[in-house]
């Protein structure tokens, strides 16, 4: 019963969703509206979850000290410390500890990670970047067309050209065409791929989102 | 070692080096280059313009995070500066639980900037969890996702939402993202609702939204700095978005002669390798 009770709601609700996308009678919208509230609802609880995961996952680890177990002090510190400023003072009053914390301490981190792959991404370009084949070779000139194309320095290069010749008009042309074919047929094999999984879901063919082996 | 080879494996830090200066360089002597808007820019700034002044609100949904801030957040201040200076509504909200204190600041930086007051001109919802049972709740009624706004107030007390139910009454959604949010706005708010949405997104998932232009599901697009600085040039407001192209401009043209010299560096190793094998035959 650990796998069917769920297989069965999992049937239920997708199927009546789908009703719902097909049927416009206020019956059977309202229902839908009413059930889309328990999803926030249900959603919103699974953050509680996650958090009572992440304790359990490494409490074991530093129990067990196994490797990188300093990393979950500290993981489990970081989030002590904020649970116990954003508890009792509040997480969203101006001047909080917690929302200082967050502005001064998480906004500069996470903007420096992010920062760092301008440098990794010039290393990788200056190392990677080769003209070995025909597909490269048109890869690295559209990549040198768009970098220079969507910069003001680029666009200042091909001044007083033809509009046709100018850099940020090829870019677009590239963006607008090539790029867009090929995204959309990403698009579109993607989307597909997603209602195969729905209806694997709802069928209750693909059970992977239970968890354990079977 | 022969000085191709020697210039192939050139020490990063180098590298690292001369991009550390290209970007700071032309934050203390500013280029002051111009800025050509292009037609997804453009596209929005129209859309937020026709909005009817003092009228239903725009929602904004400031859905980034501390990573994608650098680039998303002169786009939000210059959307709001632009709402706010036509006396057009706002509600902000966002769908990434790191995107709140974010959100209130850039909301707050630009209503105290422009003398806005709270609830007479715009508002903020808060963040609530689940993406899609978010957006399509709010499809039916804002009122059963955001019963009350970030500070505990009930919408029915908020002047700019009286009489907003759900997405007929919003003109125009914005969405920045550094994620997948800005498509879900599009799959959830404007396919089954209609609702017009457009978008503000990193320069590298800039590429994956050129569908939606063309098919009229994104009604404008902001691709990354470039695209805040395209905004800001239109709202005659130069501010973070302006003053990093500049150093954009040069970390491009910096990475282009990276590639180039790395290409002799290889091209040149290999004759060398070629030549010393054909005289050791």
């Amino acid at each position: 019963m650990r796998r069917e009770i769920p297989l069965a709601i999992t049937f239920l609700v997708g199927m009546f969703m789908l009703v719902d996308f097909f049927v416009p009678h206020h019956a059977v919208s309202s229902a839908a509206a009413e059930m889309k509230q328990w999803g926030t609802i249900v959603i919103a609880a699974s953050i509680l979850l996650g958090v009572g995961n992440l304790i359990r996952v490494h409490y074991k680890k530093i129990s067990r000290k196994q490797e990188g177990w300093g990393y979950s002090i500290v993981t489990m510190s970081v989030m002590a410390i904020m649970l116990f400023f954003g508890g009792p003072w509040g997480t969203i009053q101006e001047g909080s500890a917690f929302n200082w914390m967050f502005l001064n301490v998480q906004v500069p981190l996470q903007s420096t990670m992010f920062s760092l792959l301008a440098f990794f991404i010039a290393s990788a370009a200056y190392r990677a970047f080769r003209l070995r084949s025909v597909e490269s070779s048109m890869l690295l000139i559209s990549a040198i067309i768009v970098m220079l194309g969507r910069v003001p320095l680029g666009q200042l290069l091909t001044r007083g050209l033809p509009e046709q010749a100018t850099l940020p008009w090829l870019t677009e042309m590239i963006m607008a065409y090539p790029n867009m074919a090929a995204f959309r047929g990403i698009l579109m094999g993607a989307a597909l791929g997603v209602m195969a999984m729905g209806l694997r879901v709802i069928l209750g063919i693909e059970r992977s989102y239970l968890g354990g082996d079977k | 070692m022969n000085i191709f080879e020697r210039f192939m494996e050139i020490d990063r830090r180098w590298i690292f080096l001369a991009i550390g200066i290209a970007v700071i360089i032309p934050f203390f002597f500013p280029l002051g280059l111009p800025v050509v808007v292009t037609e997804p820019v453009q596209n929005l700034y129209d859309a937020l313009d026709e909005i009817p002044p003092n009228g239903q609100p725009l929602l904004l949904a400031i859905d980034y995070a501390p990573a994608t801030l650098p680039e998303l957040e002169p786009m939000s201040l210059a959307l709001l500066r632009h709402a706010f200076s036509n006396d057009v509504n706002v509600a902000v909200l966002t769908l990434h639980p790191a995107g709140y204190g974010l959100a209130e600041r850039a909301m707050n930086q630009v209503a105290e900037e422009m003398g806005q007051v709270y609830g007479e001109d715009y508002c903020f919802l808060g963040f609530q969890p689940g993406i899609s049972a978010v957006i399509l709740g709010m499809g039916v009624n804002i009122r059963n996702v955001f019963p009350e706004d970030a500070y505990g107030t009930p919408l029915s007390e908020i002047p700019i939402l009286d009489g907003v139910r759900n997405y007929d009454d919003i003109p125009l959604l914005i969405s920045l993202a550094g994620w997948s949010a800005a498509e879900a706005w599009v799959y959830y708010a404007h396919q089954p609702y209609g609702q017009d949405v457009g978008a503000g997104v990193t320069a590298v998932m800039a590429t994956d939204f050129y569908p939606y232009l063309d098919t009229g599901q994104l009604v404008g697009l902001l691709g990354g700095m470039r695209g805040a600085a395209e905004y800001e040039g239109l709202i005659d407001h130069h501010d973070a978005g302006v003053r990093g192209m500049d150093s954009q401009s040069v970390i491009h043209i910096l990475i282009i002669i990276l590639i180039v010299l790395g290409n002799i560096a290889y091209f040149g190793a290999r004759r060398k390798k070629r030549e010393q094998e054909r005289n050791a035959a």
